[in-house]
């Protein structure tokens, strides 16, 4: 899975497409593996825009969850932003949105401040 | 058949509070303003049709017990404390006639045998109660429950002929004009998961089982196992995000879960049971919503309907 990554204000923007669920998760993990040691301490958010995500399955969001916690331990964060509204859904279903930085679009995640839900 | 809920809250029995019944009844007054009530039948009608289950009702508090009416022996599963009062029930029923019972037991965690010494059936003569399981320690946990500082009552004074039947896995059974197959399930000290087929249709009790999403060969498995079941019976205790992180290796599971295995594997309908004890009814309700929407978004087939068990619920299957 490409995530053309980008960089955005000195922030590293991945931006996953398509359907995340058991037929492409660990794709999407192997992809997404590689970035992870950017998110650091003192470093700006990893910053996953999900704008092209049409669905994310339970196996996805373990996905994003461990990488989550991987970045923390490192002192670092992975946030999350553009969500559809599907998927919106489903992060406020699961409760994601309770675990998870969640932003309404890249600029929100890479503001000093908040813009986040 | 007939599914008839007796207790399907999760980890402990809860009971209802004096604020938590003013809550309600205040809620269901407020929606009262510019009717009128004249009549039992004006107010029943506005009780049934107008209040949401949560303000009208409970999900109830019993753990877990669940009762299938299949054929002339009663199947039950599990023995929480909602066992006490489906005891009841079963002498309004049969009376003093003597009656074989066949109980499946998902595993011997305290929730799950606590209601047995309180199942009036076991004290009076002539009854048989079958006690199937797949647990080495099945008939030592309920004697040890009953042994002496626990409960006034030895296992050996018990009147009815208790017997314990030992299972094994992935084997189909012949029991109680049912087939019977047992699936080992994720929890502390494993636990077992039913499906019972009988008379063309299929029920699946699966409670106290965790699902890692992520082991493709499990997932499968239990698609196989639910695969075109008319009802599931599923562990949705915890939400996805504390299911696999905080709550990971609690041994339960979430509604998410419960509705992409019930969708991959064609059932017709998925209740979710053991309700997490923290969650009042509006808490339970809204879940029931959400879950709802979630199903809808998801699907692709058909229609997997989506229920939330509570003591008293009844399922014709």
């Amino acid at each position: 899975m490409d995530l053309n990554p980008t960089s955005q204000d000195g922030a590293l923007v991945l931006r996953p497409a398509g359907r995340i669920d058991h037929a492409t998760a660990d794709a999407f993990q192997a992809a997404l593996q590689p970035h992870l040691e950017q998110a650091r301490a003192g470093a700006a958010p990893v910053v996953l825009d999900m704008q092209g995500v049409d669905y994310i399955s339970s196996v996805g969001l373990r996905v994003l969850m461990m990488a989550a916690r991987q970045a923390h331990d490192q002192q670092g964060r992975l946030v999350v932003a553009g969500l559809t509204p599907l998927v919106k859904e489903v992060f406020e279903i699961s409760r994601f949105n309770l675990v998870f930085e969640v932003y309404d679009d890249v600029a929100g995640a890479l503001a000093p401040k908040g813009g986040g839900e | 058949m007939k599914i008839r809920f007796w207790g399907t809250r999760g980890s402990i029995p809860i009971a209802l509070t004096a604020p938590a019944i003013r809550a309600k009844i205040v809620a269901a007054l407020a929606g009262t303003a510019g009717r009128t009530l004249d009549s039992p039948q004006a107010i029943e009608r506005y009780v049934d049709e107008e209040l949401s289950f949560d303000i009208r009702g409970t999900f109830g508090g019993h753990s877990s017990c669940v009762e299938l009416a299949a054929g002339a022996e009663p199947i039950i599963f599990d023995f929480g404390s909602g066992a006490r009062p489906l005891g009841q029930s079963m002498l309004e029923r049969h009376g003093g006639a003597a009656q074989t019972y066949h109980v499946f037991m998902s595993h011997v965690h305290w929730d799950h045998i606590m209601g047995f010494p309180f199942f009036a059936p076991v004290y009076i003569p002539g009854n048989r109660i079958v006690i199937h399981g797949c647990h080495a320690v099945l008939e030592q946990a309920f004697r040890r429950q009953q042994a002496a500082p626990s409960f006034p009552v030895d296992f050996s004074q018990l009147a009815a002929r208790i017997e314990f039947d030992l299972l094994v896995p992935g084997k189909r059974y012949r029991i109680a004009g049912v087939d019977v197959t047992p699936k080992l399930q994720r929890h502390e000290g494993d636990s077992y998961g039913y499906r019972i087929e009988a008379q063309g249709r299929c029920v699946v009790y699966s409670t106290d089982s965790e699902h890692k999403v992520d082991d493709i060969d499990e997932r499968q498995a239990f698609i196989e196992f639910f695969r075109g079941a008319d009802v599931v019976i599923f562990d949705a205790m915890y939400a996805l995000a504390d299911a696999i992180s905080v709550k990971a290796d609690w041994g339960h599971s979430s509604n998410i879960v419960g509705v992409e295995l019930c969708q991959a594997a064609g059932v017709r309908r998925l209740c979710m049971y053991h309700h997490e004890p923290a969650y009042d009814d509006a808490r339970i309700a809204a879940v029931l919503q959400e879950t709802r929407r979630f199903e809808e978004i998801t699907r692709s087939g058909a229609r997997l309907e989506v229920v939330s068990a509570y003591d008293g619920l009844e399922l014709d299957v």
